[in-house]
């Protein structure tokens, strides 16, 4: 098995190189400059949230993945208990 | 009124410090009045890979503190009397170093050296964002592998607007030096190869120096590898690279793939 390993090329692995740095860095260098987009969305998300509802601002986590042709942003916001009454009484 | 030129990378590793002693001394060797900085404050290595650690007494923090006087902190090359030696602090950390510190001292250099050869810390951080704050032009230092590539994708960033040239409105000359290139590997297709280096990077190529025992050998004794063994192909990869920073137009020499004993056996072409 080994031996015949030595006469059979490995698929080359550059292409994946090239073509994964061309990805990544079209996106870095669009973004680069700019403030944290996700921190702005967090800030902004928390702010909206807590006018309706008290939460804990440590409690609120914004995540985004980015795959090829579509990607998800993530809001994760745990409420304490009881804040439904408090939605319903000021809503 | 010299130039200032930074040698710089974002990852560590890729080969800056023997490339400014490479660099720093060919420059030399062609006549012109070089000093190499290592802005490596705390992990300063430039002054080992130019046989110079026994005679550093005072660094380039002391100078920008006030401490020493620039004359009392360099170190002139025992091999080639126009090359100088600013070497970094041992002992500091980088937040020692001051913009307007840094400043003066490079402007005085600038007076007194055709080139002066900045050796930048890996990273963005402080130590590399001042190593690079004066340059007039750039050597990005990159291996061809996907990390390197896209730390000088970074740094390439950084120059175009964190410079005073860039902020003036002004360009800082870059430049792209591949080190550590194996041809053999490239050839299988397993290395990223030059053309996909450049068109990733979109930047002028100066050189592309070839892994070789030569370079290690050169760093073991203390010596640029273009002074320690001048007929080598890694020297005269550098050789050929400062010539073009001087600005001579050279034809690239892409190193070869040597062929293997099997290979020659089975009849394969470069692999």
């Amino acid at each position: 098995m080994n031996i015949l390993r030595l006469f059979k090329s490995s698929p080359a692995s550059a292409p994946i190189a090239r073509e994964r740095l061309q990805i990544l860095l079209a996106h870095e260098r669009s973004m680069r400059g700019q403030p944290d987009l996700l921190i702005r969305l967090r800030e902004e998300i928390l702010a909206v949230v807590s006018r309706h509802v008290v939460l804990d601002p440590d409690k609120v986590v914004v995540r985004m993945d980015r795959g090829k042709n579509v990607s998800t942003l993530e809001v994760d916001i745990e409420l304490p208990n009881g804040c439904e009454e408090k939605l319903a009484a000021t809503g | 009124m010299g130039k200032v030129l930074v040698v710089t990378s974002g990852k560590g590793g890729v080969g800056k410090t023997t490339s400014t002693a490479a660099i720093g001394a060919a420059l030399a060797q062609s006549g012109q009045r070089v000093v190499v900085v290592d802005f490596d404050v705390g992990l300063r290595n430039l002054d080992l890979v130019m046989g110079a650690e026994r005679r550093v007494v005072f660094d380039l923090i002391n100078v920008v503190q006030g401490i020493a006087k620039l004359p009392q902190a360099l170190i002139r090359d025992k091999r080639l009397e126009n090359l100088w030696l600013l070497p970094a602090s041992q002992t500091r950390d980088k937040d020692a170093l001051t913009e307007d510190g840094v400043g003066r001292v490079v402007g005085e250099l600038r007076e007194l050296y055709d080139w002066v050869v900045c050796d930048s810390p890996a990273g963005i951080e402080r130590g590399a964002t001042l190593a690079m704050r004066f340059a007039d032009e750039a050597v990005i230092v990159t291996n061809p592998e996907v990390s390197s590539v896209r730390d000088s994708d970074r740094i390439i960033g950084m120059l175009d607007s964190k410079t005073v040239k860039a902020e003036k409105g002004e360009r800082v000359e870059k430049h792209i030096l591949i080190t550590r290139y194996d041809a053999a590997r490239a050839a299988r297709g397993e290395m990223l190869g030059i053309e996909d280096v450049l068109e990733i990077l979109a930047t002028p190529l100066l050189g592309i120096i070839p892994e070789s025992k030569d370079v290690l050998k050169a760093s073991n004794v203390g010596s640029p590898v273009t002074l320690n063994n001048p007929g080598s192909e890694p020297a005269q990869a550098y050789l050929e690279a400062t010539r073009r920073l001087l600005g001579e137009t050279l034809a690239m020499k892409v190193p070869a793939a040597r062929r293997g004993l099997m290979n020659r056996l089975l009849g394969r072409r470069a692999a």
